[in-house]
């Protein structure tokens, strides 16, 4: 079967969707040698981000193993993670 | 490894054998096109430039209009002006002479209007294009290959498949000797300590930091938040939340090598191996800075689909996805989803796009070229006066 989701580097604290998945689907991801169970509690629509773990408000979204942005709510692990629940910190004009 | 390409009498290697038709001024540009249609074969840019550059960008100008029409894909060059503008064919020319391109030129207000200027332009450009067809391919080493680099309308699968595989490319042609290039800038931030760390010494490194730091200041002196622009919409919908996710999965496209060189918008590397040109994450505008430096191919991955081209150089088009790469097959060269849907590795693709590569270097066309794709657009950075 296909893989549903992929983890880039194991210091993520998120993954990617390759398809498009259900809330409460469960599933299973491979990184490394470590298995992590989900069970989604949102849809997550296919190439977005959810969450492998609970994020807390202000928390670092881990990508490529590099910070790609803050929590600006609490995540739970198998949340949709996206600009509804980030934020970026580079080229914050809005925030003079 | 060896190509087959055009030598050149300053010794430049083209992979194509163009006869360019370059208004350096606007007004000249219906003219320009005009001469370009009365000799098919030719090709011909447009642009809104070519007067009222204040300060540096009157040079930046110059360079790079010098640097596009000076490009080793480029057998000859018919300047095109009017007379009294800023940039006069004359100041194009003095930058061409030093390479030793062919140049001709002509002036709308000396010949005495449009038709007189069409038909001298056209006997000129005919001689440029009859002594175009003597030019023969010969073998060339990779080591001479300037490729530059570029993703546009980007998705996440973007920072996983095709530009992971793009990157395998250019640490192959690194290795051959040859240069890579990264621009972009704005798709540094975020990943700029990435780029840093891989910095040939502290000059490069000092102005990794440089460049990024003053686009940063530029970009917020605009007031706004950076998202909706960078990462913009059609990002945001394939699933790209913030600049700096798109700036880690976008550097990835120039390999793992040393950054040898950061160099301006259009300028020229003296060093070989992988470069970084400052300017605008504008896939058109970045296209023709790099090819006005040099670059004699773009490799060009999106993951939403593009169908942009260059008027000069070959685009080698690579899809981050399977989906798109069938939705746009005439647009696209290579699909980098097979990493994701029939388990090809990313040095297998990355493989893929090297041989690509050499075979569009020694004259195989591309879907860009295939269909006429010449977009072109030249980056400001002044007030206009």
């Amino acid at each position: 079967m296909k893989q549903s989701a992929i983890v880039i580097d194991k210091r993520d604290n998120v993954a990617m969707a390759l398809r498009k998945l259900e809330r409460g689907e469960y599933i299973q991801l491979k990184i490394e040698d470590r298995i992590i169970d989900i069970t989604l509690s949102q849809t997550i629509p296919c190439k977005h981000k959810f969450a492998l773990k609970d994020i807390e408000l202000g928390g670092a979204i881990i990508k490529y193993g590099e910070v790609i942005g803050l929590a600006t709510r609490k995540i739970i692990k198998g949340g949709h993670t996206h600009v509804h629940n980030v934020e970026g910190l580079k080229g914050r004009g809005d925030k003079q | 490894m060896k190509f087959w390409g055009y030598r050149r009498v300053n010794g430049g290697i083209g992979v194509r054998n163009h006869v360019l038709v370059f208004p350096t001024v606007i007004c000249a540009s219906t003219v320009a096109q005009m001469i370009s249609r009365a000799v098919p074969g030719t090709i011909c840019v447009s642009h809104p430039h070519g007067c009222g550059h204040l300060g540096e960008e009157r040079e930046h100008m110059i360079r790079t209009m010098a640097g596009f029409c000076g490009n080793p894909n480029v057998y000859g060059v018919l300047l095109v002006g009017l007379g009294c503008e800023l940039l006069a064919p004359n100041l194009i020319v003095e930058k061409l002479h030093n390479t030793g391109q062919r140049v001709e030129t002509i002036s709308i207000q000396a010949e005495g209007g449009t038709n007189n200027t069409v038909t001298k332009g056209k006997q000129l450009t005919e001689k440029l294009l009859e002594e175009a067809a003597g030019a023969k391919r010969e073998l060339a080493d990779v080591s001479e290959l300037f490729l530059g680099t570029k993703c546009g309308s980007s998705d996440t699968l973007s920072g996983l498949t095709a530009n992971p595989a793009l990157g395998i490319a250019c640490d192959l042609l690194v290795a051959e000797g040859g240069t890579a290039m990264i621009s972009e800038t704005p798709e540094m931030l975020g990943a700029e300590h990435v780029l840093a760390r891989r910095a040939a010494n502290d000059e490069v490194k000092k102005r990794i930091w440089e460049i990024t730091i003053a686009m940063e200041a530029n970009i917020k002196a605009v007031g706004v938040d950076i998202r909706g622009y960078e990462p913009g919409p059609g990002n945001i919908e394939g699933g790209i939340s913030t600049i700096e996710e798109k700036s880690l999965g976008s550097i990835r496209k120039g390999g793992t090598s040393t950054v040898m060189q950061v160099v301006r918008y259009a300028e020229k590397p003296s060093h070989r191996g992988l470069v970084i040109m400052d300017g605008p994450a504008h896939d058109v505008i970045a296209d023709t800075g790099m090819i006005a430096a040099g670059a004699q191919m773009i490799v060009f991955t999106t993951g939403r689909g593009s169908p942009v081209g260059a008027p000069i150089a070959p685009v080698i088009k690579v899809s981050s996805n399977s989906a798109t790469y069938n939705q746009m097959k005439d647009n696209i060269d290579i699909n980098a989803g097979v990493i994701l849907d029939a388990g090809e590795s990313i040095k297998d693709v990355g493989e893929r796009i090297f041989g690509e590569i050499i075979e569009v270097a020694s004259g195989k066309l591309t879907k860009s070229e295939m269909l006429g794709h010449n977009e072109f657009a030249i980056h400001t950075i002044g007030p206009t006066v």
